[in-house]
């Protein structure tokens, strides 16, 4: 970004010294290290899990026959789970965002510390969020058990941080003249958050919220808390069925001795990945194609 | 809004005021809407802290707190259970030093080279990759360190036993490497932030672009880079799947990565699949180091917060 005036990267050019190229190699060393393991990871599940990367994973229930299994209950479940927590955390996150960005007032106390609140909630374990949904939501006051509601109402505490911050983001980035212009012409405050501010911000609020949902789908932590690591050989049929998700799953493979399930274990990450993949590039996509210069 | 000045002939200032005419129920009930949304977060907060006090604080009514912080044995679901957490704590500690051992020098040469040196075809190429690093889930960098960095680090062990299946060296690598991204990015936004005028006034000095860098900019984003690093190690010691897949599940009170050791956040995960019924002493220990687990991130986040504030009050 800050490339200085020709003239003077000139003048540097010519007493660009030993240490200056150390350092310049020592940062692509850095840079490499990061980037070859992501490499070295993606090659190694794809050459791992090509055996049973065919249709028996998408078709047969897990067994405890590796010859037998597949992961459909765990597709269907993570299909399932996420369902619950799209239609949960996108509007309150929205609302929140849409509160604080719009109509709260930034010098009121309770205000400050709800932002507060959200940035380290943000950061707190995805554990943590796994004792909260065991302790209320699995058993105790809404002693909802092991089910679809519990985990996808779980993750979507977990990631409406990160849903109202990435919203309010999108939010900040239009222009005040715009609100001033509604605002002159006699429109109301919801009016023209409504009319005006949301429409504009719409690209970066779904790119935001598809980026916390692919972290929703990944997570697992939280559902080992909840008590998801059971055999399940049957698809979720509602709100209340018992689940498993995909990386739950693959825990369950990966704890396994034989090699034949670490094989299959392979082969649900590349499956795992690649909807993260599609949802990171529908992500990237959107915000590219419609990002405004104001 | 302050009410105008002004009188224009014949309309009094009063119907100029720009509040509003009448009374709008309808605002006023969407306005609560969105308050109710943003009282969920509070609610969160709470929950958490009410579900991890109440067992807790039952928990301690069973336990000493003295036998807990200073004692070396953790069994507390065996038939004689011992409560003594220094295991759990050594086995964090270790894990998160590894991690950010690697992490730091990786993340803060990535986020100089991005700010300070890339250009900017570069730059839009590598950060998706970044971001790409920082979506992989955790329990994908668990299978990673099992299969492939375990395996590697036991052909090039080169000092005392070489480590085991289990062992924290492995879980320590990939998790500084599952780091990376968080502090570089953190630390690219506080770099970019410094003032160009800096920059522009070091290099008129005759400064290369190294000590621009390193003794300029650096020093200029310092607690935005520092709120990168706590905010790296807050992340390290919440992490629960790689150190549950490659580090194994036993307390084990050891400074050796080779060893197998079990954190804090592995012996919750392990002790919550065993299905603990409720009220048991064993789904009271996992609400106990749950709530130490809360504590400790809950104020390394709040630092954190802390120092970035400062880096934006600063520019």
């Amino acid at each position: 970004m800050p490339a200085p005036p020709t003239e003077l990267r000139r003048a540097n050019a010519g007493r660009s010294s030993m240490a200056d190229s150390a350092f310049r190699a020592l940062m692509l060393a850095a840079l490499g290290r990061a980037l070859v393991t992501l490499v070295a990871l993606i090659a190694q599940v794809v050459v791992k899990g090509w055996p049973r990367l065919n249709g028996d994973l998408l078709n047969h229930f897990p067994s405890s026959r590796p010859i037998m299994a597949g992961a459909q209950s765990a597709i269907f479940g993570t299909i399932w789970v996420m369902g619950v927590v799209a239609v949960t955390c996108v509007p309150i996150g929205l609302g929140a965002a849409i509160y604080l960005e719009e109509f709260a007032d930034q010098s009121r106390w309770y205000n400050r510390l709800i932002e507060i609140n959200i940035q380290n909630l943000a950061a707190v374990p995805s554990i943590v969020y796994g004792i909260l949904g065991l302790a209320f939501l699995v058993r105790g006051p809404a002693s909802l058990g092991q089910t679809v509601l519990a985990g996808g109402l779980t993750l979507s505490l977990l990631v409406l941080p990160v849903v109202i911050i990435a919203s309010r983001e999108a939010l900040r980035s239009v222009p005040r003249a715009i609100r001033e212009a509604s605002l002159a012409l006699g429109a109301t405050q919801w009016q023209t958050t409504r009319r005006q501010v949301l429409p504009a911000a719409i690209p970066g609020i779904a790119t935001g919220t598809i980026l916390a949902l692919s972290r929703a789908i990944g997570e697992a932590a939280p559902l080992l808390l909840l008590g998801a690591l059971t055999f399940i050989t049957f698809n979720p049929d509602g709100l209340g069925s018992a689940f498993t998700v995909l990386p739950i799953q693959i825990f369950n493979w990966i704890s396994r001795p034989q090699e034949e399930f670490r094989v299959l274990a392979a082969s649900a990450i590349v499956v795992l990945m690649a909807i993260l993949l599609a949802m990171n590039s529908v992500a990237i996509w959107l915000r590219n194609r419609y990002r405004r210069k104001w | 809004m302050s009410t105008p000045e002004a009188t224009l002939e014949g309309v009094s200032v009063k119907s100029l005021r720009l509040a509003p005419s009448r009374r709008r129920y309808g605002e006023l009930v969407i306005r609560a809407l969105l308050q109710l949304c943003a009282l969920v977060s509070v609610a969160t907060t709470v929950g958490i802290v009410i579900a991890l006090m109440i067992p807790t604080a039952e928990f301690f009514g069973d336990v000493s707190i003295v036998e807990f912080f200073t004692t070396k044995v953790w069994s507390p679901l065996f038939a004689d259970p011992k409560f003594g957490m220094l295991p759990l704590l050594t086995a964090t500690l270790v894990i998160t030093v590894l991690a950010l051992g690697l992490a730091i020098p990786v993340g803060l040469l990535t986020a100089i080279y991005l700010s300070e040196y890339s250009r900017p075809r570069v730059r839009s190429i590598l950060k998706p990759a970044l971001e790409l690093l920082a979506g992989i889930p955790t329990v994908v960098y668990g299978f990673f360190a099992l299969t492939f960095v375990t395996p590697l680090l036991q052909d090039l062990w080169f000092f005392g036993d070489p480590p085991g299946i289990f062992n924290a060296a492995s879980a320590g690598l990939v998790m500084g490497i599952m780091i990376v991204p968080t502090i570089a990015s953190l630390s690219e936004d506080a770099l970019s932030a410094v003032p160009q005028s800096l920059r522009e006034g070091a290099f008129a000095l005759g400064s290369t672009r190294l000590v621009t860098s390193l003794r300029v900019v650096l020093p200029a984003a310092l607690s935005g880079v520092a709120a990168a690093i706590v905010l790296g190690i807050s992340r390290a010691v919440g992490e629960t799947m790689i150190v549950l897949v490659a580090a194994g599940g036993t307390p084990n009170l050891s400074f050796d990565p080779a060893e197998a050791m079990q954190t804090m956040t592995a012996f919750i995960a392990s002790a919550a699949i065993g299905d603990q019924p409720t009220g048991s002493t064993g789904y009271k220990t996992i609400f106990a180091v749950g709530a130490v687990l809360f504590v400790a991130t809950f104020l390394m986040n709040i630092l954190s917060i802390r120092l970035v504030r400062r880096f934006r009050q600063i520019y």
